[in-house]
């Protein structure tokens, strides 16, 4: 093996590294939004390449309002999909939609129209 | 000052869960109606919803959810039918917005593909002079037409995500910048001995053909949600409204219940009501899937949306908005198409995994090219780690399921079959049994005379005037046998009689003095209590007996004067759609209340040879739960009223009604007309998305599992076959678009068919 060989094996296995610490470890620290207590309860997330936060803690059983704000044009994230609420939206581009929902206590999944651009509801008693 | 009366009233309907009786219904309609701010309430037990007329400036729908949720029971916001109407008009608009620049885009790059290869082929490709002319043909390409791949890919990666568009942007990106720095500093590569090759026309045809991919893809998207559209399409912009004689066009918002609205033939029906005057026929086949026209005559139910044919009448509107049929099946349809099948959980955790795995087999292809491959070995490995990124296809299986699932419970609500969700999809298709609750899905659920005998020398000597006695009676009976008595006397002109002392011995008949004598009209253990000998007519007892009839004994003044055999007639097509639920594989099994003899020979007439008779109703989920202990998937066809809990308990409940009549809401499947035909139609939809569903699946993964390998060079060590990037990028738009065609296919679904 020449020297060009190892370096350039050596990188690739150091990219392979990092790709897969970058997208799967890196990205799971989890950006929590609580929400206050009484009244409704809203949470703004920002649609855009993901969902900022992406993972929402809520209170089970009160009415809960996703306020979308999709601030990009890519179709990937034109929809949002709450399928455990039976929810199917379009998120017009630049606006803000809001949906509402009331969780029992679990955890559910908001995702994109096909599933790539996932977030995470937590619904708990007396959060 | 009707201004004020039409701005100020809003009416919504709220789900309402956790009502199990009519004490229930009664106390959330009271806490409703003693809210400040609401006119009038109306909570619906078997529907499970209340609606509402409130001011809105008193009070708020999310208000009166709370007010009902302080009484204990569950309620959700509605969804309102305006935000999504104006929703998916938004959506269209914003993608033929995305549709024209996706054309202006493939535009320029089909051009300078075109140019590229041109100068390829006229020989001149490989002047220093022609690779300038080329960069500068790619830039705008990458820099306009393709710019958006590497935005999103930014903006997904910034949040640690990854999706086609990371794979496209690292793809192009790597070939296009290798091959910039090539033309820029190519007497530095030359100076080492490298050959000067660039990728331009490469990186020009992979994002034409991305484009042309994404192009035909928002375009057969559109076609998913279509029938939606055509739903929501139905509703006419405005009504007639009479008012003290006086016809007046107004808005269909402005429309209010008790309004009393004139529909002309040709005209649709603008909201659900009573007809009160003149008669017509309307086709419902948009909304029921009943192709002939239903006739109508004052005091029947017309639906919205719905079309007059011939008669001109008018009708007193009942529900209006959110409250009515039609909105209540787009809201379910859209509910059904935002649910997830659960077949879609393997290809979610595919999904979610695809784009970074494949980045890492891009890695691994370039170092093991770089390694062991053929000279020049850097730019194999470059042009191999391109192709894999190029030909791996995410969309593909994120469109495998819902896209199906979408066209699917579209297709079904036009044929007026409800499929709920991804869920009862699946669970459809596995079902081996189907038990009929026979009252309303097998026969009709109106009993009627189907026979008259009269005794010799009692006296009575005519069929109408033994019929007119035995109504007298029989009207202060809430008895559904004997609704069909007073009708039949009615129909043949025999009223008039007055009835005096009435009794019903429980389980007997009924008794009273009709003009002076006294009429006895029951079974056989009512002439028994009586000393009535039945004996002159027990032949013929028996004879309708055998044909399934229930025969009901007539005595005047302690003698017997006759019979009357009452039956539910079976439906014309029960007959049909066991014998094509037999030739699907299905077991059919018939649940009742009957007596095993009525049971039997209804059975036995459409052919059903499992029964269960003198079921109670509230055995009924008993039963069910036998059936799938025996190891069977059972469904269970029913009105969704007096047997919810049987459908709930079912693997798969499938609620049948009649236009306004059916409880939409019960059930996994809703029937929108009373033809057991459409149990046929449900399962036959439901295994045909699923068959759509396992395609769609096993070639997004197949597609996958042998394209990336191949184009990572595995083909090459053998058979010296490799992919080009371009010809990877027609595979990958191929892949996507193929399988959204492929669900589209189940808008062509018919219920005719046999498989």
């Amino acid at each position: 093996m020449t020297s060009a060989q190892l370096v350039v094996t050596l990188a690739g296995l150091a990219a392979i590294a990092w790709v897969n610490w970058y997208f799967f470890i890196a990205g799971r620290t989890p950006v929590i939004a609580s929400v206050g207590q009484g009244g409704a309860q809203r949470v703004r997330v920002e649609v855009k390449g993901g969902y900022v936060p992406a993972v929402i803690r809520v209170r089970a059983g009160s009415p809960v309002h996703l306020e979308f704000h999709r601030d990009e044009t890519n179709p990937c994230t034109e929809e949002v999909v709450l399928p455990d609420f039976g929810i199917r939206t379009f998120l017009p581009a630049h606006r803000t939609t809001a949906v509402s929902f009331t969780p029992g206590e679990g955890t559910y999944e908001f995702a994109c129209g096909m599933g790539m651009v996932r977030g995470t509801i937590i619904a708990e008693r007396g959060a | 000052m009707p201004d004020t009366l039409t701005s100020a009233t809003e009416s919504c309907t709220i789900p309402v869960t956790g009502m199990t009786c009519a004490a229930c219904s009664g106390r959330v309609q009271r806490t409703l109606e003693r809210t400040e701010g609401v006119s009038s309430a109306n909570v619906n037990l078997m529907t499970g919803a209340a609606t509402v007329a409130f001011d809105p400036a008193v009070t708020s729908a999310e208000r009166l959810v709370e007010t009902i949720r302080s009484t204990g029971y569950g309620a959700e916001l509605p969804v309102r039918e305006e935000s999504s109407e104006a929703l998916l008009n938004a959506q269209d608009a914003a993608r033929s917005e995305e549709m024209t620049d996706l054309r202006r885009k493939l535009a320029l790059s089909v051009a300078v593909g075109v140019i590229a290869m041109a100068l390829a082929m006229l020989d001149i490709g490989s002047g220093d002079a022609a690779r300038y002319a080329l960069l500068a043909l790619t830039l705008p390409v990458v820099g306009w037409a393709g710019r958006h791949f590497y935005t999103r890919a930014w903006a997904a990666f910034r949040h640690h995500g990854a999706d086609m568009n990371t794979l496209i942007a690292v793809g192009t990106g790597a070939a296009f910048v290798y091959s910039a720095v090539v033309t820029l500093w190519d007497d530095w590569f030359a100076a080492r001995g490298v050959e000067p090759h660039v990728y331009y026309e490469a990186v020009v045809w992979i994002i034409a053909l991305v484009l042309l991919g994404n192009l035909l893809e928002a375009r057969a998207k559109r076609q998913t949600s279509g029938a939606i559209r055509r739903l929501i399409g139905l509703r006419p912009a405005t009504a007639r409204v009479v008012r003290d004689g006086l016809e007046e066009e107004v808005p269909l918002a402005a429309l209010r219940p008790g309004q009393e609205v004139l529909v002309r033939p040709g005209e649709t029906v603008p909201a659900d009501g009573l007809i009160v005057d003149g008669t017509s026929n309307v086709d419902e086949s948009m909304l029921t899937g009943e192709p002939i026209p239903v006739p109508k005559h004052p005091g029947d139910q017309v639906i919205g949306a719905t079309l007059n044919r011939n008669g001109a009448f008018r009708f007193r509107v009942e529900r209006v908005g959110s409250g009515t049929v039609l909105s209540r099946i787009i809201r379910l349809v859209q509910q059904a198409q935002g649910s997830k099948a659960p077949i879609q959980r393997l290809a979610d955790r595919i999904s979610a995994v695809f784009v970074p795995v494949v980045l890492s087999i891009a890695i691994a292809t370039f170092v093991v090219w770089f390694d062991v491959g053929p000279a020049p070995a850097y730019l194999h490995a470059l042009v191999s780690a391109v192709t894999v990124l190029i030909i791996a296809c995410p969309c593909a299986m994120g469109l495998a399921v819902p896209t199906a699932v979408m066209v699917a419970t579209g297709r079904g609500a036009e044929l007026g079959v409800l499929i709920k969700g991804g869920e009862p999809l699946e669970r459809s298709q596995a079902l081996d049994t189907i038990v009929f609750d026979k009252t309303g899905t097998i026969t009709e659920g109106r009993p009627a005379v189907q026979a008259v005998a009269l005794a010799d020398g009692s006296g009575v000597s005519r069929e109408v005037d033994l019929l007119g006695l035995a109504a007298a009676v029989e009207r202060l009976s809430e008895h559904p046998l004997a609704e069909a008595i007073v009708a039949e006397a009615q129909r043949r002109g025999a009223t008039g009689h007055e009835v005096a002392g009435f009794e019903s011995p429980t389980g007997r008949g009924v008794l009273g003095l009709v003009a002076g004598r006294r009429v006895a009209v029951g079974n056989l253990a009512l002439l028994r209590d009586l000393g009535v000998d039945p004996g002159p007519l027990a032949t013929r007892a028996d004879a309708f007996a055998a044909q399934g009839w229930t025969p009901m004994y007539v005595a005047v003044e302690q003698a017997l004067a006759g019979l009357i055999a009452v039956a539910d007639p079976v439906k014309p097509t029960s007959a049909e759609a066991v014998g094509r639920l037999a030739r699907l594989g299905l077991d059919t099994v018939m649940l009742t209340g009957d007596n095993p003899r009525t049971a039997e020979s209804v059975a036995r007439s459409v052919g059903i040879t499992r029964v269960l008779a003198e079921v109670p109703p509230d055995r009924k989920l008993d039963e069910i739960r036998r059936l799938q202990e025996e190891g069977r998937v059972v469904a269970m066809v029913g009105d969704g009223l007096n047997d919810a809990p049987a459908l709930a308990r079912a693997d798969v409940g499938i609620a049948m009604g009649t236009g306004t009549d059916v409880a939409i809401e019960a059930g996994a499947v809703t029937l929108m007309r009373g033809d057991p035909l459409g149990v046929v139609t449900a399962i036959r939809l439901a295994r045909s998305a699923m068959r759509v569903i396992q395609q769609n699946l096993f070639w997004a993964f197949i597609y996958n599992v042998i394209g990336i390998p191949v184009a990572a060079g595995v083909l090459y060590p053998a058979f010296g076959l490799r992919l080009t990037p371009a010809m990877a990028a027609a595979a990958m738009a191929v892949s996507s678009v193929s399988v959204v065609t492929n669900s589209l296919r189940l808008r062509r679904f018919s219920p005719g068919g046999s498989s």
